[in-house]
């Protein structure tokens, strides 16, 4: 069975290239990577750690898709890339350096106990929520955060959304108030994240909630004018200006 | 000056961390990994507590489980307090966000685990771990800890038995840096990882932080025990969790025979699963009698991952099990208050030889252990700090270790080491496994002798700057490589059968071996010693 991996190592060659393995472990595409690691190219980079779909570290794309590298069978020519938007530092390793950044504007945690006693339905509102592994699939496939880095992004507007609805939080108008802008009114609801996610969560609905709530918690509805500005979206990262930024 | 110092970002790491920094200690976190990745994410089962103490169950009761799964080599006084804190710990983790499940009335769920008959075992779904490792890595970022992530722990700095510092490499550049601190922590989890191939765990559990401590001259403590768990699916060391069983699943050979009772503690229930193995039989867990309906119910989870990396269903299909390496008891010997052998140097979490799970853990007990003392090592580490300005460090070690990298890199690579790796996991697991005995031992160490100049020697394909995980993974295979002759040495020495530890030419627990084992450093040899628990 052959796997094809684009390459790009920038110490080498400026340019990223692919290559073309042949490989007997294919029941998972991590099983391939290591053969190839092991057997061709001791110098083939990429994340893994649990191998059952848990930590979170070996997303990919494989013909184009987010995946999981370790729970996605290998079908023959497949080709695996790095996810996209954020910089490939070797072969299909990606930088993460946004991820706790993004996470301390959005507020993401709990910010004061509230002491409510919770029943299990409040627990089963939030229980998909923070299944999330932030494996970095959602923001891939993202075409805002492809634009706008500051874009909080499908996970961590999920995760503020696990937040405001978890009965412990004492204080969710804060969380609220912090993905107003760069946030929930800048997502299209094209629901790319949605398809990506390997647990399930539905990234774009939770969006979707959490402007209704902002919306009955007294802040603006701000779906028209972020339709309008959309428009400009594809230029924004080129001229630095980000007309959602202020 | 860096008041304290985390390494690794797990369940223990981060705890500890969110505790000395509410102390108001000025604390770093330095980690191999990104703090999610850590393998704490992969805890499904649950965690350990008496919540109420009523007829069900009672402090007392708690006690006695864990100190009985010991056998005797736990520490009752370290127990004690670990079991009598279990409602506060659990407490605190839920007023920080942990979501975890709940009954009818509203009170935290328990559920049913090995080792008792009290429903003891608080969970969140089937993603404990996973909640657990997720909400402190909030908290962390609300209270603006400080990360360095993808940087391996190299080396601690040590001099006359106090330690001072620790040098890492920075995964993304290959650049060594010290950093300077008055404590510090070791939170880098446990060393399945010699059983490269047949664990559970994740590939990053290679036992660096415990291999770092004994180098310093730290005693280590029971590396002999390892705990193999019963049911990950074969050929892939996906962990299956126990609650399979304990719905009703059964254990069949090839005839479909059920062989043993399934309920029978961890170790048990594995020996007879690989001895039947050994046979050249097949094992299969049959869950099929208990219908889609109640699977889907209680094991959504697991169903879901049978599927994904098996493609069989759990009400239809038999499931190919085998035994893997899943937990280890021993590590860097620890205090009540998770102070290692060294000065200024704690201990917490699976690396951690804390004396609660002597010769074997219950199910449960290792979430508590990580939360519990990893909130002492913080505590102590930050009091510790307290009292100092500063430390004084020498900047020889770094130099040296900076020449050995590049000396590394610049090594012909002749032999990959991959292969090697491969195949200690493999002798390690059939030789120094669920069934132990002196010759099959002797080999394994024979073995890793005639294995030592090519490992001194060997170098890397890789001669990148930027993420050379090549490099990386050498550097863990030499610690699995010294981890390995800990373990088959301590075991040699341990002439008698107890809990996890079993040997087929002794096969009674022996009073003589009350004992914990100590592995230290003298001179350049590893000696291997028992002291008594006081
Ligand atoms: C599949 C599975 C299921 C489990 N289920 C349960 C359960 O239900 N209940 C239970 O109680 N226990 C369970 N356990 C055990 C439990 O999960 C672990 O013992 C526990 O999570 C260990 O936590 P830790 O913080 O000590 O270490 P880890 O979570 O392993 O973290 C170690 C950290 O140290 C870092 N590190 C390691 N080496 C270095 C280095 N050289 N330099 C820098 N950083 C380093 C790593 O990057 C990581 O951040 C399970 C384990 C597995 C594998
Ligand atoms: S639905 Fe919104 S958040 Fe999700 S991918 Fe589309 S634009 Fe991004
Ligand atoms: S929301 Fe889904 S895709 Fe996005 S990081 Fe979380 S688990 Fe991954
Ligand atoms: S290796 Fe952990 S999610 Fe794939």
């Amino acid at each position: 069975m052959k796997i094809k991996i684009k390459r790009y190592n920038k110490e080498k060659n400026e340019q990223t290239t692919i290559e073309e393995y042949s490989v007997n472990h294919n029941e998972t595409i991590l099983n391939s990577l290591i053969e190839v690691k092991t057997k061709y190219d001791n110098s083939l980079g990429f994340r893994c750690g649990c191998k059952s779909g848990v930590c979170g570290s070996c997303a990919i794309r494989v013909n184009g898709v987010e995946k999981l590298a370790c729970k996605t069978h290998l079908e023959d020519e497949d080709l695996i890339e790095p996810i996209k938007n954020t910089e490939v530092l070797k072969d299909l390793i990606v930088s993460l350096h946004h991820e706790e950044s993004l996470l301390k504007i959005g507020h993401t945690f709990l910010n004061s106990n509230s002491l409510e006693t919770i029943t299990k339905e409040d627990e089963k509102k939030i229980d998909r929520q923070s299944n999330c592994i932030l494996c970095q699939s959602c923001y891939s496939s993202c075409p805002v955060y492809e634009v706008n880095k500051e874009f909080l992004g499908p996970y961590t507007l999920t995760r503020a959304l696990r937040y405001v609805n978890d009965k412990k939080e004492s204080a969710p108008l804060e969380i609220l108030k912090n993905i107003q802008t760069n946030g929930i009114w800048d997502c299209t609801l094209c629901g790319y994240c949605t398809i990506a996610c390997p647990q399930f969560i539905d990234p774009k609905s939770d969006i979707m909630s959490l402007r209704m709530k902002s919306v009955q918690n007294g802040f603006e509805d701000k779906s028209l004018s972020a339709f309008n500005s959309s428009f400009d979206l594809g230029f924004n990262n080129d001229f630095g200006f980000n007309p959602n930024g202020f | 000056m860096i008041d304290v110092l985390v390494i690794g970002s797990g369940g223990a790491g981060l705890t500890a961390a969110l505790k000395a920094k509410e102390l108001g200690s000025k604390v770093l976190v330095v980690s191999k990994t990104y703090p999610t990745h850590s393998q704490t994410c992969q805890a499904q089962g649950g965690i350990n507590a008496v919540l109420k103490e009523d007829q069900q169950d009672s402090v007392e009761n708690y006690i006695n489980d864990t100190y009985k799964a010991s056998h005797k080599l736990g520490k009752i006084e370290n127990i004690k307090f670990f079991c009598e804190k279990s409602k506060e710990t659990i407490t605190w983790l839920d007023s920080i966000g942990v979501p975890f499940s709940r009954d009818e009335n509203a009170n935290i769920a328990q559920r049913k685990f090995g080792g008792t008959k009290a429903k003891r075992t608080c969970y969140s779904s089937d993603y404990t771990g996973l909640k657990i490792l997720h909400t402190l890595y909030d908290q962390s970022i609300k209270n603006s800890i400080d990360f360095l992530n993808e940087h391996i722990l190299l080396e601690l700095l040590v001099k006359d038995s106090k330690v001072n510092g620790a040098i890492f490499l920075n995964i993304e550049n290959s650049k060594i840096i010290q950093i300077e601190a008055k404590s510090i922590i070791l939170a880098t989890g446990g060393y399945s990882g010699v059983y490269h191939q047949y664990t559970t765990n994740s590939y990053s559990s290679t036992g660096d932080g415990i291999a770092a401590a004994y180098r310093a001259g730290a005693k280590l403590s029971n590396m002999e025990f390892i705990q193999f768990h019963p049911t990950s699916l074969e050929g892939k060391n996906i962990l299956i969790s126990e609650s399979a069983r304990g719905e009703g699943g059964y254990l069949v050979d090839s005839k479909e025979q059920r062989f043993i009772d399934e309920l029978r503690p961890r170790d048990e229930v594995a020996r007879a699963i690989y001895k039947k193995q050994h046979q050249g039989d097949k094992i299969y867990l049959d869950l099929r009698h208990l219908g889609l309906e109640k699977i889907e119910a209680v094991m959504p989870q697991e169903r879901k991952l049978v599927y994904d990396f098996m493609k069989l269903k759990m009400e239809k299909d038999l499931i190919p099990v085998s035994p893997s390496a899943h937990y280890t008891m021993g590590g860097i010997l620890t205090t009540i208050d998770a102070k290692t052998t060294l000065e200024n140097l704690y201990a917490c979490g699976e690396c951690a030889q804390s004396g609660i799970h002597g010769a074997n853990r219950l199910g449960g007990n290792s979430l508590l252990e990580i939360v519990t003392f990893g909130k002492i090592a913080g505590e102590n580490a930050a009091k510790n700090s307290k009292n100092k300005e500063t430390v004084e460090v020498e900047k020889i070690r770094v130099q040296e270790i900076k020449k050995e990298i590049e000396e590394i890199l610049k090594k012909e690579c002749k032999t990959s080491f991959y292969s090697t790796k491969n195949e200690l996991g493999k002798l390690f697991f059939n030789n120094v496994g669920l069934f132990r005995e002196k010759k099959k031992m002797q080999k394994a160490l024979d073995y890793l002798e005639n294995k030592k100049e090519e490992i001194e020697n060997l170098g890397v394909a890789d001669k990148s700057k930027i993420h050379n995980k090549n490099l990386i993974e050498l550097l863990e295979f030499k610690n699995i490589y010294l981890i390995a002759q800990l373990i088959v040495k301590s075991a040699l020495k341990r002439e008698e059968s107890r809990g996890a530890h079993y040997r087929v030419d002794f096969e009674n627990e022996k009073e003589a071996f009350d004992k914990i084992s100590i592995s230290i450093k003298k001179e350049e040899n590893i000696e291997i010693l028992f002291e008594e628990i006081v």
